[in-house]
């Protein structure tokens, strides 16, 4: 029983240590924002590898991602709903969940795994240590310009995908299930909101924060070699995972108040 | 045994880690201008003690001054001055493998120094120069070898014209030839600049070559003191046992 109470006590010791060594790492990254003329090198490079080079793999999987939800909703559809309510259906799904939420998982494996491992092989090999010696705070030069591309450009990359993913599905709906244009868009605006695009984009940019501040964390916190980078990347990829799919329930909630 | 002239002196600096005390007590100085050398088992706490001359670990108790100022009275901003007079030479190098050498060693200067990009350069030239490395400044750091890394690591450190170098375990994992290349390489720089030095080792023939100093660390206490001389030719039980690799 002992030992149980101790195991209980060392876990729960581990995990109240990380969450105070999140906040602190996160208060330091606001606090850094302010140096953000300083880091400029560092932000424009974030931006264009999260951004840029994240683009054709976006692309990629929204093109297929339309495409199969404007099957998926053409098949699920009884004769008695108009066709034209597949362009509906397309639109809303993609710019309230699967853009934002789908491309959110493909980002944490993509980006959240390469900035965990990338961090995590500085900090085993003494780089982050030699930028603290040089008086460069690894808070600001690391992790401060990737939250930050996180927070903007996961947005920008939510935006192309909604647009390739719509287009996925009109032309999957006008080649292959007969619809015309003019339903597919007649059905597009039907029941469309600006809101729903804010909704799609306060998601994408939690996401891009979560992704891009636990990635960093995770390499900040690598301890060991190879084994220990490893570790950091898969833990970055896991944990975001799971905070991805917990605050989209809790913003849908919030922000769809129905 | 602590003098005014000092660059760095420590105080009866205490230091632990939950359980384990590391540091009990520590007092010694590091004269100005010499090479000072701490020698140690591993885990007598050689490398806490680098850590609070740059301000990443704070003494629970004592005082550590370095170059007159009191690192544990210095807030964000006075510790990052402090650390631009200092280099650091890592153990592993430490080089940043996603810039070349010219990145990595004008890196201080590009963050730190408001130097146009001519002089950057003409600074990294020099420094290279100085570590005899010149004509690699394109080069990544996976394309060289042992050596080379290491000097090109000394350039980064040079690079700011600091007051003091520390050299964290400078020649370990270095075949024979290159260790003694390193130590070549630490009497160089103390020739052409004006610098003190601190070298942690475990190294005792490198620190008999390179010092003018050499303190013994042993269970968070400096354990004995002297000349290279003195430490070489000592009778004291605590040194004779590290020589011959019993403590």
């Amino acid at each position: 029983m002992t030992a149980l109470f101790k195991f209980i006590g060392r876990r729960a010791y581990g995990f109240f240590g990380h969450l105070y060594r999140m906040w602190t790492y996160a208060l330091a990254s606001v606090l850094e924002a302010r140096n953000v003329y300083f880091y400029r090198r560092q932000i424009i490079e974030q931006f264009y590898w999260i951004g840029v080079e994240t683009l054709p793999l976006v692309c990629l999987i929204s093109v297929f991602t339309g495409m199969a939800i404007s099957i998926q909703t053409a098949y699920q559809m009884s004769d008695y709903v108009p066709r034209y309510m597949v362009g509906s259906i397309v639109v809303k799904s993609t710019v309230l969940e699967l853009a934002p939420t789908m491309m959110a998982l493909v980002i944490a494996g993509r980006v959240g795994a390469g900035i965990a491992s990338e961090i995590g092989t500085m900090k085993v090999s003494e780089q982050v240590d030699a930028l603290q010696s040089m008086a460069v705070d690894p808070v600001g030069y690391l992790m401060m310009p990737r939250v930050l591309g996180g927070l903007i450009m996961v947005p920008v990359l939510v935006i192309f995908s909604e647009v390739v993913a719509i287009g996925g599905g009109f032309a999957i709906a006008v080649l292959k299930m007969g619809l015309s244009p003019i339903e597919f868009v007649k059905g597009m605006r039907l029941d469309f909101y600006p809101y729903d695009v804010f909704v799609g984009l306060v998601k994408a940019m939690t996401y891009g924060g979560l992704i891009t501040f636990i990635g960093s964390y995770m390499g900040l916190e690598t301890k060991g070699g190879a084994a220990g980078v490893g570790t950091a990347a898969t833990t970055s990829v896991v944990f975001s995972s799971a905070l991805i799919l917990i605050s989209d329930y809790f913003i849908t909630h919030t922000l769809l108040n129905i | 045994m602590v003098s005014d002239g000092a660059v760095i002196q420590f105080e009866d600096v205490h230091k632990s880690f939950d359980e384990n005390h590391v540091l009990r007590g520590l007092s010694f100085d590091v004269p100005k201008g010499k090479v000072t050398t701490i020698l140690g088992p591993s885990g007598s706490g050689k490398s806490v003690l680098l850590k609070h001359i740059i301000g990443v670990l704070k003494a629970d108790s004592g005082t550590v001054r370095v170059l007159g100022q009191d690192v544990a009275r210095l807030n964000r901003s006075g510790v990052q001055a402090l650390r631009k007079r200092i280099g650091v030479l890592f153990q592993s190098s430490a080089l940043f493998d996603s810039m070349s050498v010219l990145e990595n060693v004008a890196f201080g200067l590009r963050m730190h120094a408001k130097m146009p990009e001519g002089e950057v350069r003409a600074k990294v030239a020099e420094c290279l120069r100085r570590v005899n490395l010149s004509g690699v400044e394109d080069m990544a750091p996976s394309e060289l070898s042992g050596g080379m890394r290491k000097r090109a690591a000394l350039a980064r450190a040079i690079a700011m014209d600091p007051a003091i170098i520390l050299y964290d375990e400078p020649t370990t994992g270095l075949d024979p030839k290159t260790t003694n290349v390193v130590g070549d390489l630490i009497l160089d720089i103390q020739g052409q600049i004006d610098i003190t030095a601190i070298v942690v080792t475990h190294d005792m023939p490198l620190a008999l070559r390179i010092s003018d100093k050499i303190a013994l660390i042993y269970r968070g206490v400096i354990a004995s003191q002297g000349t290279p001389k003195e430490i070489e030719t000592s009778e004291e039980d605590i040194i004779r046992r590290f020589v011959r690799g019993e403590l």
